[in-house]
Parts: C-alpha cells; structure tokens; sequence
C-alpha cells in the first residue's frame, strides 16, 4: 500500500498558525495501515495540536473525521457539511487525498499533514519497505517476483553491480542487494538460467511518469 | 501563596495497581488531594491516545502503574506500553511540556506502601512546574 | 579492425596490454591533466579517464580525453550511466568520436549519494550492460538505439566493461561479465586483486564459458602504499578484499610504500601467467607518478610500436 510519514510537528504548526477552526481529516485506508493518519494517529495529532496551541494562548479547535478513503469523491463528499464550518482543512491522508479534496473544495484551503513516500510492504509491525515504483511495465516475471526498479538504487536491469557484497548493497549497509535477492530466487527456482538473458533498456517515456502524468480510461465502466 | 493543587491521572493496572490502591485505602495512607484513579485490565490496554487525552482533558501529571516486567499476565502488556510511554514524551517535547508529567511506576498486588509514597513524591515534583499549560479545561 | 586504436592493436598484434588510470581535475584547470599525461605518457597503451568518479563533480571524461588526445596520449574515456541519459550518451559519443577518442569503457557509476552533490536527481536511464549494446549498435549497425535513425558517420569506438570478481554473489560474476560479452564488449578491466586465489577461480570459470577467447581480459592491480590504506580499503571499499596475509605483509615492512611496489611487481609478474589474461590496468591512485617505475620493474617496458 501507499506508505507515508507525518510532517514535522512544527512545520505543521506553521501551515496552521493563521486559522482558528480546522477540519482534521483522515483515511480509512493506507495511512491507518502504517500509522500516520488514520482515526487513531489523526486523533493523536489532534490532542497535540491543540495542547501546543492552548499553551501559547491561540485556541484551535479542531473537528476530526476520518472517510473510508480519501482519494475516492463519493466518501470525499462526505466531509461537505463539516468544510463549511471550518476556516482551513488538514488532511492526513496521503497526497492522492490532499488533491482529491483540492479539487472537490476548490474554495478551501487543503494542508497535508504527511509526507507521503512509497508503495511498499509491511516487513514486521512498525516497519515498512519500498517494493514498486510503478514504472508501468511489470517485470516481475523476469527478476524471480523481486523488483530491481524499486529496490536497487541504479535500477539495474542486468545487476548486480560491482557493489554487492555480503547480500547487502553499498549505499546503505542495512538495505539487501536486490539482485543478490533476485539471485537466491532464481537459483531456489531452478532459473538461474534466465539471469544470463539481458533485459533491454526500459521504456521510461512510454509507460513511465516521464511523459508526464498518465491515466487509465476504461470506456466499459464509464455512465 | 500559590493553592494550586496537581490534579494527577493515575491509570491503575487491575492486576497490580489497583490492589495496590486498594490496600493503600484499607492502611488509612496519605494520598494526594487532587487524584483521579482510572483502572484498566492492562497497563497494555493505554493507548497512546489515552495519554495525551488525560492531559489535554485536565491532569498535570499521568501516573501508569504497571505490573513489574516479567509479571504481566497478557505476557507483553507492560512492554507495548513503555514503547507507548516512550511515543507519548516525544510528543509532549514537540508541544513543550515537562517529561516529568508522565511517568511509569512499577508495582506488586502488596504494594500500598509504594503506591502512595509515589504519588506524594510525583505531587511534590509537579506543584512546583505549576499547571499544565496545554490542558483545554 | 573496431576503432583501429593503439590498445586494440596491440591486443590483436598479441602483446600484453598496460593500461593505466587519470582522474580529471575538480575544474578546468588543464595543467593537472597536463601533469598527470607525462607521468604516462610511453609507459602505458591507453589511459581511462575517469567520468566524475565517486559521484565527486570533476571535468568531464570528454574534454579530458579529447585533451589528452592533443596532448600525445591515448584516452579510454569512461562512461557511466548515473548521470546521463540516453539522448545525452549517444550526443557525447557522435562528439567523442569526432575529437579522435576511440575507447570507450561503460560503467554504471558509484552511487552519487557517494559524492558532492548528493540531492541530484539520480538518472540510470540505462545500465551498463545496456549501454555497451547501445554503443555496439551505434558502431556496427550505424544506428541509433533502436535501429531506426541512421548516424551520419562512423562511430568506431573499442569497447570495454568493468568487472568485479571479489563482489558477491561470486557464482555469478563470471556469468554477469559473459553478459557484456554477449552484448557487445571488446574487452574488460577487472576490479584491483589483492585475493589472488579468487581472480585464479573467477578466471577460471571464464575460461569455461569460453569468455576469454571473445574479449580480452586486463587483470586490475593496485599498489598498497600502507598497511593503513589497506585496512581502510579492507574495511571501506565494498568489492575489495584484502586477505590478511597481504595486510601483515605491508605491517611489519620496514618502508610500506616500497613493499606496496613489490607486492604490486610480484602480481603483476603472477597475472601474466594466467591464461586468458591479456593485459595489466595499473590504477596507481594519486601515485600516477610511479606507473614509469612500476612499468619498468616488471619488465613492462619498453611499449611496443603498433601500425
């Protein structure tokens, strides 16, 4: 799922400091699932933001709501009698939601109260990996269902490189060496013999984000 | 002379804290004026949220009492609750409040002694800080 | 004949190659390259410039090499695919060509995270297995990646590939290095050796795939100038091993830099023994000026002459 941090408190604080009454509004989906903005985290922010607010004498009210999911307009539009109340809105969903609500309240202004980072993998509870990067053509099929996209830092297509040791990759000594991954793999498989196959050079301009914002239309499902 | 008085949330572990207090109850000891007890099943049931919400809704001080490390009967209450702890006083740091208002003290079903002892000493320790400024009343 | 340059010639004419290694200067100012060209200059049959090594901003390996071109030496310019992308990699070899660079070496590059500028937008638009392919094509299909756009004239540039014996997993290194051969490359420059043991069994299993009779093999070699430097490459340096014998060696010498020489001399000697082993690349880091006595000690000297 889509994976994201909470913005620092004081960077927060900032976005807020001109408004007295805010919507603080969450997501029912990827931010609860890693624990920066969901009911729970959103309400913790809130009691902070409220707490630091009260003691240097600026009250900020704050009204907490939490849709099911922030990025679709059906469960956005929910929030609508709430907006007309409040002077400012904090969204702790990711930055799909943040533009949702942008443009459903085009008269409102929109914070984002996290960062959001990656497409990843819970490892263990409490911590989270990057796993895509949705380059838009999945070779998964190749690499042994390991991703040299997102989890090697050149992208190689025909690693690993000189800096593989140990299984670990040179950048970040923590971090496994995907290829030395996409190895094991395809050893355990019995198709080491495919690693030997090169994988031509990606198509960036065509699938990727490098031609700028993409867009699936399905004709079948449009009213 | 100041007459503030720290209003003191204590949640009591029901395994350890509340016999605690109880028995501290039956001794006849001396307890701080401002004190509310509020008891769970498990140090591990608090959440986070609890905590901040206590000081947001008026004490000057939280007080935890748990079980003893290797004693908590749901095995690992205790602990998630010290990370919980932990998480909490960052936070309180961000808004700028003392870290001596949330404290974490381990106690025994035996120990009413202890238990108001710790309280005196956490009401001496916090009428000095004066109330909580981010408390919304 | 590929690019008809010196060091393609002398391995066809069948004579053990010297390379050696220049790191441009970290600005325009030429006299450095000027400096580090007569260190070399007779000593060796081509020398890599490097293309800002470590992700640390230097001159280009273009305008180096073409300078040193001018200045009397043979240049294997580098080309490494972190900060370039395919439009700008095929642009810089039409112009590498044109200013009489006939080597080319294609690398991925050190992480820029490595290196000065380290919020640049990472670009790896290809790999360097793909890279070789794209200057491959370029010269023998005389097309651009893609086969559909003709070039205007001939880019004949030998090309060569870097390898890493001592980087894991070991199994498939040697695989990884038939790759390049599969795709393109005239000739590769092995990662320096200290583990001698290791390089003879990576050999080995290149001599088995048949590697050694497609693409000539340089065998990398470093001189020690300390026991201090080699811990630190030890311990540093990810895809170098030192083994401790070597490291007790450089200790107990009385004068460390003059051992690192004889060490080097000795694998040098050992290199050129094995079979499939083509040539020395001798990277003597901010020691350039000993390549004229290194070469000489191991009876390198004098280069040969080749038409």
């Amino acid at each position: 799922m889509i994976k994201a941090e909470q913005k620092p408190f004081e960077e927060i604080l900032e976005y807020l400091a001109p408004y007295n009454k805010i919507l603080l509004s969450g997501c029912g989906a990827c931010v609860t699932v890693c624990h920066a903005g969901g009911e729970k985290d959103g309400a913790l922010l809130a009691s902070a933001l409220r707490m630091a607010r009260q003691k240097i004498g600026k009250p900020l009210e704050i009204i907490e709501s939490t849709p099911a999911r922030q990025c679709e307009p059906e469960f956005a539009q929910e929030l609508s009698d709430t907006i007309g109340l409040v002077e400012a809105v904090l969204s702790v969903s990711c930055g799909i939601g943040v533009q949702t609500l942008a443009r459903l309240f085009p008269a409102m202004q929109i914070f984002p109260g996290v960062n959001t980072l990656f497409m990843g993998e819970t490892v263990e509870h409490g911590v989270w990996e990057e796993r895509c990067q949705a380059c838009g053509d999945c070779i998964l099929e190749k690499t042994a269902g390991i991703c040299p996209i997102a989890r090697c830092a050149k992208q190689l297509l025909n690693g690993p490189c000189g800096g593989s040791s140990n299984g670990k990759c040179e950048i970040k000594r923590e971090t496994d060496c995907a290829w030395q991954l996409i190895f094991d793999r395809s050893k355990a498989l019995g198709q080491l013999h495919r690693l030997t196959e090169i994988i031509p050079a990606k198509q960036w301009g065509v699938q990727s984000r490098d031609s700028g914002p993409r867009r699936i239309v399905r004709e079948d499902l449009k009213v | 002379m100041s007459t503030f008085e720290p209003k003191i949330v204590a949640f009591c572990c029901e395994q350890s804290g509340l016999p605690a207090a109880e028995m501290a109850k039956t001794l006849k000891l001396k307890m701080p004026d401002n004190l509310e007890l509020v008891p769970v099943p498990c140090s591990g049931r608090i959440e986070t949220l609890y905590l901040l919400k206590a000081l947001e809704s008026g004490a000057d001080g939280v007080v935890v009492f748990a079980c003893y490390e290797e004693n908590c009967k749901y095995l690992q209450g205790n602990v998630r609750l010290k990370s919980r702890v932990g998480y909490a006083k960052q936070i309180m740091t961000k808004i700028g409040l003392e870290q001596e208002r949330l404290e974490i003290f381990h106690v025994a079903t035996n120990s009413g002694v202890k238990f108001s002892e710790f309280l005196l000493q956490k009401a001496d320790q916090l009428r000095p800080l004066g109330p909580n400024l981010g408390k919304i009343a | 004949m590929k690019s008809g340059s010196n060091l393609e010639k002398v391995f066809v004419n069948g004579h053990f190659a010297v390379t050696s290694e220049l790191g441009p200067p970290k600005g325009n100012d030429v006299s450095v390259i000027k400096r580090k060209v007569d260190f070399l200059r007779g000593y060796v049959d081509a020398v890599n410039v490097t293309d800002n090594q470590t992700a640390i901003v230097r001159m280009s390996s273009i305008a180096t090499s073409a300078l040193a071109v001018q200045m009397g030496i043979e240049p294997i310019m580098q080309m490494v695919t972190r900060d370039r992308n395919r439009i700008a990699m095929q642009s810089d070899l039409f112009g590498a060509t044109a200013l009489g660079i006939k080597n080319i070496i294609c690398l991925t590059g050190d992480h820029h995270t490595f290196g000065n500028q380290v919020n640049a937008k990472n670009v790896h638009d290809l790999d360097s297995v793909q890279l070789i392919n794209m200057v491959k094509t370029m010269r023998d299909e005389k097309t651009l990646m893609g086969g559909e756009e003709k070039i205007e004239g001939d880019i004949d540039m030998f090309i060569g590939g870097a390898a890493n014996p001592f980087a894991d997993p070991f199994e498939f290194r040697a695989l990884r290095t038939a790759k390049k051969a599969a795709a393109g490359v005239d000739f590769i420059q092995t990662q320096c050796i200290y583990d001698m043991e290791r390089f003879k069994e990576w050999m080995k299993m290149i001599r088995d795939l048949g590697v050694h009779e497609k693409v000539h093999i340089m065998a990398g070699i470093t001189p020690l100038k300390s026991a201090g430097m080699a811990r630190y490459m030890a311990k540093n340096v990810a895809g170098i091993t030192i083994p401790d014998a070597l490291i007790d060696r450089m200790a107990k010498a009385a004068k460390g830099a003059d051992e690192g020489i004889k060490i080097c001399i000795e694998q040098i000697q050992e290199v050129q023994e094995i079979e499939g082993v083509h040539g020395v690349h001798i990277m003597a880091i901010e020691w350039e000026h000993m390549i004229g006595k290194i070469t000489e000690m191991a009876g390198l000297l004098p280069r040969p002459k080749v038409e």
